[in-house]
């Protein structure tokens, strides 16, 4: 065996070697590209790097026709293919047969681990979401002082609630360091302990602009704050995990300021009603004490002694008429009957009989009616009474006889 | 009772609630009534010269703790 390679004949041992490799010939890398060329002759030439190393790509005009978008600088993408020697150059290449961004696939996965991890643990638990304060007196936000987010949020607080007073913390939104820097700022908020409510928020890019807010440091500082705290990241349709942290979630910076805060316009109008109820309880209270007085008024009338005594006079009037009108019929009734006797007394009376030729005997020593021949004995004085006169007459004699008593009364 | 100069919107609005459940309920003497409504009436401007005074102050965080007033 020769010791001496020749250049060449090293350059096939080594090319030999890998392409004997199977776990060469069938490889998937990640890292950023850089170098990005397309020859006239449509194959593709790049290098694909991490923070340490290099390698150089190809990928042939076959395969770069199948792929739906080709990478460009900077990029992170995901590269499958063959490692492989170019001879003439002694370098190994790798020859790409496939490339995908790594944005979508592997950060959506990275999100749903976390999100799973953080929502086992609990964090998530809708029981540890706090209420918002109603007036919130101090607001503390953590975003960047510079960018258009801070702006708007200021634009909202200051239309909507003015009373507030704004705690900035800045800090970095994008980018690798700015995890830490959200963690510490939420963490200054928190200490200085003025805030009723904690804002964090970013304005909307792409989802690798997002990527602090899905960092587990933030998440867990969120759901470390002492008081309720909004995220509000990106737009409407972007979710990220500080949202699921947060105790509330607001579509976008300016919803987040929205949330945070009473709107004025409905306290003045809220005020207004106050006022209104105010002053109408006060007049009910006047009102009711004003029909009180009625009230009183009136039964102090109905109960008066006056009323019981001019009741009492109606009273008396009443029965002393229904006496009148029953002595008046009595009175009536006597009348008539008074009537009935004295003409029964004029039928009887004794000088009407005289008249007719009768005569009224009496004794003359004491005027005792003379009605039995047997009172009278013979010598006896009598008067003899004619209805012109007297006659003194002395008895001489008598007859009684049964048949002239009969006939004389 | 200038201690309402003092108090904060969210405060005087409170209180002015608590004053119209108090008058309303009915059971108050009517020299209390009528005092609880000037008060009311009090904390009513009181919110309102709050709300139709008020400006946004923000100031900053620093990392040392400190408050920095911005403009």
């Amino acid at each position: 065996m020769n010791d001496t390679f020749s250049v060449a004949e090293l350059t096939v041992y080594i090319r030999d070697l890998i392409s004997a490799d199977d776990r060469l010939q069938d490889v998937t890398v990640q890292g950023e590209v850089s170098n990005m060329t397309r020859a006239a002759s449509g194959h593709v030439y790049f290098t694909l790097k991490d923070s340490k190393s290099q390698i150089k790509c190809v990928m042939w005009r076959s395969a770069a026709e199948r792929q739906t978008r080709l990478p460009d600088n900077g990029d992170s993408i995901v590269v499958h293919g063959a490692v492989n020697v170019y001879e003439q150059n002694g370098v190994y290449q790798l020859y790409a047969d496939h490339v995908r961004p790594l944005g979508v696939g592997d950060l959506y996965r990275q999100f749903e681990l976390l999100k799973a991890k953080l929502d086992a643990e609990g964090l998530f638990d809708p029981l540890r979401k706090r209420p918002l304060p109603e007036f919130p007196h101090t607001i503390g936000i953590a975003t960047s002082a510079d960018a258009a987010a801070f702006q708007d949020v200021q634009n909202v607080l200051r239309r909507r609630y003015p009373l507030a007073r704004v705690v900035i913390a800045p800090t970095l939104v994008q980018g690798v360091d700015a995890p830490a820097q959200i963690v510490a700022a939420l963490r200054r908020l928190d200490a200085y302990g003025g805030c009723d409510v904690i804002i964090v928020c970013r304005g909307g890019g792409s989802i690798e602009d997002l990527w602090a807010f899905n960092d587990e440091g933030v998440a867990r500082a969120i759901a470390a704050c002492r008081v309720p705290v909004i995220c509000g990241v990106g737009h409407e349709t972007d979710f990220t995990i500080a949202d699921f942290a947060a105790d509330v979630r607001a579509p976008t910076p300016s919803a987040a300021a929205e949330l945070a805060t009473p709107d004025s316009a409905e306290l003045r109008y809220g005020l207004d009603e106050l006022t209104r109820s105010l002053d109408s309880a006060v007049q009910m209270q006047l009102e009711q004490r004003r029909q009180a007085i009625d009230d009183a008024n009136r039964s102090l009338r109905q109960l008066s002694p006056l009323a019981q005594i001019r009741n009492a006079r109606q009273r008396i009037d009443d029965w002393t008429a229904r006496m009148d009108r029953a002595q008046q019929a009595r009175l009536h009734l006597l009348r008539e009957r008074l009537g009935a006797r004295a003409e029964a007394l004029e039928r009887a009376n004794p000088k009407a009989i005289l008249k007719r030729g009768y005569a009224l005997v009496t004794l003359s020593e004491n005027g005792e009616r003379v009605i039995s021949a047997r009172e009278a004995k013979p010598g006896t004085g009598i008067t003899i009474q004619l209805h012109d006169g007297e006659l003194k007459a002395r008895v001489e004699d008598k007859d009684t006889h049964e048949r002239y008593r009969r006939t004389l009364f | 009772m200038n201690d309402i100069d003092a108090l904060s919107f969210e405060s005087a609005f409170a209180e002015l609630e608590t004053i119209i459940d108090q008058l309303d309920s009915g059971a108050l003497p009517l020299d209390e009534s009528v005092a609880l409504y000037e008060r009311g009436r009090k904390l009513s401007a009181r919110c309102q010269s709050l709300l139709d005074t008020a400006e946004l102050r923000v100031s900053k965080l620093m990392e040392d703790g400190r408050l920095e007033e911005l403009g």
